[in-house]
């Protein structure tokens, strides 16, 4: 279909975009890859009346190093998260989950920011976002704030974004020398997932020092599985000491039921995915 | 005319396609490309509700909206619009209601348009559709067969008081070609029931629907992505009673059907309708969304069904019956789907007692028609299964059953206790060869190991044999079965002075790949090059006569037409070239595209008598000057393609993730023309199927609206969701045509569903499984190897994932 009509700019800085945003007012949208946004437009679910385009916007693009942190701009594209040689060495994690998401078509044009802003549970990006405690920078008339994963996802697309904010970077901590897996399930190749995993852990000879732990899908929001982190720390990195860590996946879970899974299957599916991706993780 | 025998150059060469520069370069017009000087827009208001009635429609705020033209509900058509063509009443006390284009009234599916807006731009059009108010009074929904036809149940159609359309029954008893099968059945040493559900499919062509209408006066001509431009000219003159010689109806080039284009639409008659009203060309085309939900559905069938045997193995009677979901109204050819299914159980098998008996039910769904396979996917999945049950129950290895009870191939021709005679075909062949290919043993001995390891991933083997009838169809048959025209297909032969050749074919082809196919047997005829040739087709005005492309019928029927046209070209040029070289026309022979007088080096080639026939300054008296030629061609006989299809299935027995390892499939489409384009027929065909095993559901909630009406939730699998596929063909020529070829448009979906249903099953058997419901999702398998009931798993409201779920902000608020 085609979208209602809306009022289009491109500003090229960051200041100029929070100033349009907030010029705009409240039926203003971003717009960053359009890889959610467009189909919601076209299909007349939403109309705002202007859209603020951040394609021009170059500060908001790459991947950078800042002392113990990488700081990745929300408008970098799947693609080259994928390729970025920083987050291959210090976030694995990150990389390997983006690379699962969609199609290559999808991946050049969507962003790790615009992921991240629109807060769909099922998305990809979240749990390692959650897992790996980085932060969001954002930007608004008021200046910058800092809002961590922790707070920054707030419910089915959701997020503590203020109107007039903007989400300019991701600040994730170095996880460097970390071993990832993000294991994904989903009945076709480009689906969201069903539910997935992110793990992440430092091992010393066989005893696993840390562990990080997100579930995708699990509940409206991204979620943290601390339970099974506690119970993996420390341990011998052994088939059984895995599965038994990952019997506490469901804690803290609200999964939904949908055409593809019931909640029970979920949960099932949580225990069954979290010991594949810590296993793999683990090597 | 005989010619002589000549090497065959052209026919059995794997040519790359004519008409694909074309299409991948996007060089093409499709329908939604054409744009003419004043051409307007059209969008469609569409139910929300699956079942209302209509009490109020307020379009004064759309008419008020810039650049709207007009704005039309079904009250305004009510008059004009005529009652949406069904071509095959099953029975003679066939309930069938009536069916507007534009509800006038009462709403009967979520989708069914309501109004429409012509504006100056599609955007306007759009835009206005905001500004039109409906007020329904819901009724209650009619979703689920069974509960649909008991007593007391809501009604689709009050007026017709029962939601069932008609009964139609094959019993081999009465009919007198077989046995009694409740005999059978009381007699039989075991016997195995079952019940299967054929999931509602979307066809999910690719190119959306779209048709522009250009009334240049009293004529009138339209583009329609529709597979069927004949019959649509047709029925847009026996519809709406406009004269038909005034009527072009032009099938560009067509992304992709399946069946789904097999269609008079309420679109193409609302545009049609609109553009005489205006007399200004108008344009709609649809969106995904609208084509997911309103163009009609495929399959929708519940299976019973109950076969009988001996101990050992043979099979003694077959008892088949069915409920099948029309949806709201009857389309085109909307109750004969499953109806055309009724000839296939009994598939390769000598089944000696056998009852078909089908019910077709109205439901507020969209309605539902041919898709790839129509009935005959139905049928070989069921009876494919119930073989590997059977052989399961009889602890019987599943292909010596099959072997003990499919024809022999020194038994054809055969014919059935379905009354259909096989002219030929060999399942021993394929086979075996199958098998060797598919490494059968190894796998068996692999899956015997892994059971007995109690491996996590378990492995099943999978097998279909099948045969299907197609190349729709001989004339009388179509007419015993009440269908509402013909089967045959014209082609025409035009010589061009310069020696260039006009094939003109009634075949309407969307995606086949007739232009090369079609090239490549008339250059091996007429003996002039393939790059000589260009194909006509699919405009009502260049090709006059025709019934289309659906059904597997465009090679078997629609090509004997043309290769006839051919004939008569060499038989008219053969009095011409004799006049030319001075001879008796007794003393001439054809071949290589030159008359030779017999035992000289004398000879004369058909394109220089074309030029000689042009100019016709010296033609032998009462010879007319022209080599062009016509044929109608009236098949005999159905064609039969068979095969064995082996797939090895690994199932995750942690998740019920099911993986495909492997897919023989061993085709016989008799003599193959082209064999890169029967490799492309094959494997799309064995994804389609194979979508139905695992991925493509149709999925209403419980108020009647899809839930299934994007991409994103529809799912249509990609290459990297399937195995590499290893093809094969075994080549046993069909007797009833003259090139021995048979139709390949539809094996490869009816025989890759139960071969994957059947591999899943054999993973999992010995958890005590004996079916899977289609799609086979991983939740649904995964609790079928936990022994608990199955889940439908509801639509949920708040699920992420897929635009569907998105909420109407649009993301981060
Ligand atoms: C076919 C298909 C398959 C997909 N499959 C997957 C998948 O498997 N896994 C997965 O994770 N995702 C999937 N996606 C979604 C994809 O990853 C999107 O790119 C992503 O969800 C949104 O990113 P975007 O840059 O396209 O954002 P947009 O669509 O432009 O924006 C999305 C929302 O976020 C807001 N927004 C964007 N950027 C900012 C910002 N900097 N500050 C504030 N607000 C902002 C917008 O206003 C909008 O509301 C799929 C998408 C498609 C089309």
């Amino acid at each position: 279909m085609i979208p209602a009509e809306f009022d289009y700019v491109a500003p090229t800085t960051v200041d100029d975009a929070v100033r349009a945003l907030a010029d705009a007012g409240e039926d203003a949208k971003v717009l960053a890859g359009g890889q959610s946004l467009i189909p919601v437009l076209r299909m007349r679910l939403a109309a705002p009346t202007k859209l603020i385009d951040l394609g021009k916007v170059a500060e908001l693009r790459g991947v950078r190093e800042e002392g113990n942190a990488l700081v990745i701009g929300a408008m970098t594209s799947h693609y080259d998260v994928v390729r970025d040689p920083l987050i291959a060495e210090h976030a694995q994690l990150i990389a390997m989950a983006t690379s699962t998401v969609a199609d290559p078509q999808v991946r050049h044009r969507g962003t790790f920011g615009g992921s991240l802003a629109h807060a769909d549970p099922a998305g990809d990006l979240l749990a390692p976002a959650l897992a790996l405690d980085a932060e969001m920078v954002v930007h608004g008339m008021d200046g910058r704030r800092v809002i961590p994963a922790s707070e920054f996802f707030v419910d089915y697309f959701t997020t503590a974004l203020r109107q007039g904010e903007l989400l300019t970077d991701v600040r994730v901590p170095k996880y460097t020398g970390w071993h990832a897996h993000y294991e994904k399930f989903n009945r076709v190749a480009q689906a969201w997932s069903i539910v997935g995993v992110a793990a992440a852990v430092q091992v010393e000879g066989h005893t696993i020092q840390q562990a990080r732990v997100g579930l995708t899908n699990m509940s409206s929001v991204p979620v943290r599985a601390t339970g099974v982190e506690r119970a993996l720390i420390g341990q011998e990195a052994t088939p059984e000491a895995i599965k038994a860590a990952a019997e506490h996946a469901v804690e803290g879970t609200m999964p939904v039921a949908d055409g593809n899974a019931d909640a029970a299957y979920r949960e099932h599916l949580a225990k069954v995915l979290t010991s594949r991706a810590v296993t793999a993780a683990c090597g | 005319m005989t010619t002589a025998a000549e090497p065959s150059l052209e026919v059995g060469k794997g040519r790359l396609r004519k008409e694909d520069a074309r299409l991948i370069t996007g060089r093409t017009r499709w329908t939604d490309n054409i744009s003419l000087p004043g051409m307007l827009h059209m969008a469609m208001l569409r139910s929300p509700m699956a079942h209302a009635r209509i009490t109020n429609i307020d379009t004064s705020e759309a008419r008020q909206m810039p650049g709207v033209l007009a704005v039309v509900t079904g009250a305004d058509l009510a008059d004009s619009q005529g009652s949406l063509p069904c071509a095959w009443p099953i029975t003679e006390d066939m309930k069938s209601p009536d069916a507007p284009s534009m509800a006038v009234n009462q709403v009967n599916f979520a989708g069914e348009v309501v109004a429409a807006v012509v504006a100056r731009s599609a955007a306007e059009a759009h835009d206005a559709l905001e500004g039109i108010d409906v007020d329904y009074d819901e009724l209650p929904v009619v979703l689920d067969m069974a509960e649909a036809i008991a007593d007391g149940a809501d009604l689709v159609h009050p007026d017709l008081g029962t939601n069932k359309s008609a009964t139609w029954v094959f019993d081999s008893a009465e009919a007198g070609t077989g046995g009694n099968v409740d005999e059978a059945i009381a007699s039989a040493e075991v016997t195995v029931e079952r019940t299967f559900r054929q999931q509602r499919l979307i066809p999910a062509f690719m190119e959306p629907r779209s048709v522009v209408v250009d009334p240049t006066g009293e004529q009138v001509t339209m583009w329609s992505a529709t597979q069927v431009p004949h019959i649509l000219r047709l029925m847009l003159a026996m519809t709406l009673g406009v004269p038909e010689h005034k009527v072009r109806v032009i099938a560009p080039d067509v992304g992709g059907g399946f069946g789904g284009k097999l269609q008079v639409t309420p679109e193409e008659v609302i545009t049609f309708l609109l553009a005489q009203q205006l007399g200004r060309p108008v344009k709609y085309t649809e969106s995904r969304s609208e084509s997911l939900s309103s163009a009609h559905h495929g399959r929708d069938q519940l299976q019973k069904l109950t076969i009988a045997a001996q101990r050992d193995g043979t099979v003694t009677g077959l008892k088949v019956e069915l409920l099948a979901d029309m949806g709201a109204y009857l389309r085109l050819v909307t109750p004969g789907v499953p109806i055309l299914g009724a000839f296939m159980y009994n598939a390769i098998y000598k089944i000696p007692a056998y009852h078909f008996s089908c019910t077709n039910v109205f439901t507020t769904k969209t309605p539902t028609d041919a898709y790839r396979g129509a009935g005959r996917p139905e049928a070989t999945f069921a009876i494919e299964r119930m073989m590997d049950e059977l052989a399961a129950e009889l602890g019987m290895e599943p292909l010596e059953l099959r072997e003990k009870n499919w024809i022999k191939h020194e038994e054809f021709p055969y014919t059935t206790v379905s009354t259909l005679t096989y002219d030929s075909g060999n399942y021993e062949a394929a086979t075996a060869k199958a098998k060797e290919l598919f490494d059968y043993d190894g796998l068996r001995r692999e899956q015997a190991e892994r059971r007995q390891r109690g491996d996590t991933v378990q492995l099943g083997i999978g097998i279909s044999t099948f045969t299907e009838m197609c190349g729709l169809a001989p004339s009388r048959v179509l007419g015993s079965l009440s269908y509402g025209a013909g089967g045959w297909e014209h082609g025409a032969i035009r010589m061009l002075p310069t020696g260039k050749v006009e094939v003109i074919t009634g075949s309407s082809a969307h995606g086949q790949g007739h232009e090369t196919a079609w090239s490549q047997i008339v250059a091996d005829r007429l003996g002039v090059p393939f790059e000589d040739i260009e194909v006509l087709h699919g405009d009502t005005q260049s090709s006059p006569r025709g019934l289309d492309t659906y059904g597997s019928r465009s090679l078997t029927v629609g090509a004997m037409a043309v290769l006839a046209a051919a004939d008569k070209v060499i038989e008219k040029a053969k009095p011409i070239a004799a006049h030319m070289m001075e001879c008796s026309p007794d003393d001439l022979e054809f071949s290589g595209g030159k008359f030779t007088v017999r035992g000289t080096d004398t000879s004369t080639g058909i394109t220089d008598i074309a030029l000689a026939v042009f100019a016709a300054h010296d033609l032998p008296d009462g010879v007319e000057p022209s080599l062009d030629a016509d044929a109608t061609f009236d098949p005999e006989n159905f064609s039969f393609p068979h095969g064995t299809h082996l797939c090895a299935a690994e199932v995750d027995t942690e998740t019920g993730q099911v993986r495909l390892r492997s897919y023989v499939c061993v085709d016989d489409v008799g003599k193959v023309v082209n064999p890169l384009i029967v490799e492309g027929q094959v494997h799309g065909g064995l994804v389609q199927g194979i979508a139905q095993a695992l991925f493509e559901e149709a999925v209403y909630d419980e108020s009647g609206t899809l839930m299934t009406g994007t991409l994103a939730d529809y799912l249509v699998p990609s290459a990297a969701d399937m195995p590499s596929f290893t093809t094969d063909r075994t080549e046993t020529p069909s007797t009833t045509n003259a090139l021995g070829v048979k139709g390949v448009g539809e094996a490869g979906t009816i025989a890759s569903t139960p071969a994957v249903v059947n591999a899943i099953v054999d993973a999992i058997r010995h958890f005590g499984v004996n079916d899977v419901e289609m799609p086979c999702t991983p939740m649904r398998v995964w609790q079928a190897i936990q022994g608990g009931a199955q889940s439908a798993a509801g639509p949920g409201s708040e699920s992420g994932g897929g635009v569907g779920s998105l909420d109407t902000q649009g993301g981060a608020r």
